[in-house]
């Protein structure tokens, strides 16, 4: 089956996205969870989605500089404006998913599994 | 080619423009993306390090055809056993900083792992020298 991109993945999915929407057409490979920044930085692949529960302005930085798919944050964090501007300014898409990490990634976890 | 960047220590919401900067560069010149990202990967944590445990640094690059070389000296706390802070997981961070994500003892083996050279030198109460150098 051909691989959702993420706009599909989000409606499917139920996430909002907060920024970046022109960029939804990006199709991700599989996905990393962390709230530790430095094994983002060593671990995650290009092109994967990032689910965590960090909402400060490093993850847009991460992002970017793993060039990750994009970030998910769980629980429907707040997330400051300041963020999703810079978001947008480095090209990286924001989703926000209503769930708790485990229920985000389980969700995840089966939707990109289920059409590799 | 060289650059020179000021890092402000405590300054986080800055972190990471150094490395973002270099990283521009290096695409622009068509180095292998496996090399960049490897070179970005060093650079942020080395940046994040500065920012974390320093009063100030001063990031150098100085790149050519061959290599980059980086050198990142800073005026802080310096690093009082070389060896251990090495050790993948052992960390001298404060909370607040470990609360961010960050701290867990992962970006200097990040750094060992994703450059060519590296070498890392300290005075007790007066700073830490960091250089790293990286082959396309």
């Amino acid at each position: 089956m051909e691989k959702p991109n993420l706009k599909k993945l989000t409606e499917d999915l139920h996430f909002e996205c907060l920024a970046s929407k022109a960029l939804l057409d990006r199709i991700p490979q599989s996905a990393y969870v962390s709230d530790l920044l430095s094994d983002v930085m060593g671990k995650a692949q290009a092109d994967m989605i990032w689910v965590t529960s960090q909402v400060h302005k490093n993850i847009v930085a991460v992002a970017s500089l793993k060039e990750l798919s994009a970030i998910v944050i769980v629980n429907e964090r707040p997330v400051e404006k300041e963020l999703l501007e810079q978001a947008e300014n480095e090209e990286i898409v924001v989703l926000s998913s209503n769930l708790p990490a485990f229920e985000t990634v389980g969700k995840l976890y089966n939707y990109l599994d289920t059409r590799r | 080619m060289q650059f020179e960047y000021d890092i402000q220590g405590g300054d986080f919401s800055s972190a990471g423009k150094a490395s973002s900067d270099i990283k521009k560069v290096l695409k622009q010149l068509n180095i292998d993306p496996q090399i960049v990202r490897r070179i970005a990967i060093a650079l942020y944590e080395a940046e994040v390090n500065v920012v974390a445990h320093a009063y100030k640094g001063v990031m150098k690059v100085d790149l050519d055809a061959q290599k980059i070389k980086i050198v990142l000296e800073d005026e802080g706390p310096g690093i009082e056993n070389i060896e251990r802070a090495m050790q993948e997981g052992f960390s001298t961070a404060s909370d607040e900083v470990r609360q961010m994500g960050f701290g867990a003892g992962m970006g200097l083996p990040n750094i060992k792992r994703n450059t060519d050279e590296m070498h890392l030198s300290s005075v007790l109460g007066e700073g830490t020298k960091l250089e790293m150098m990286v082959i396309f």
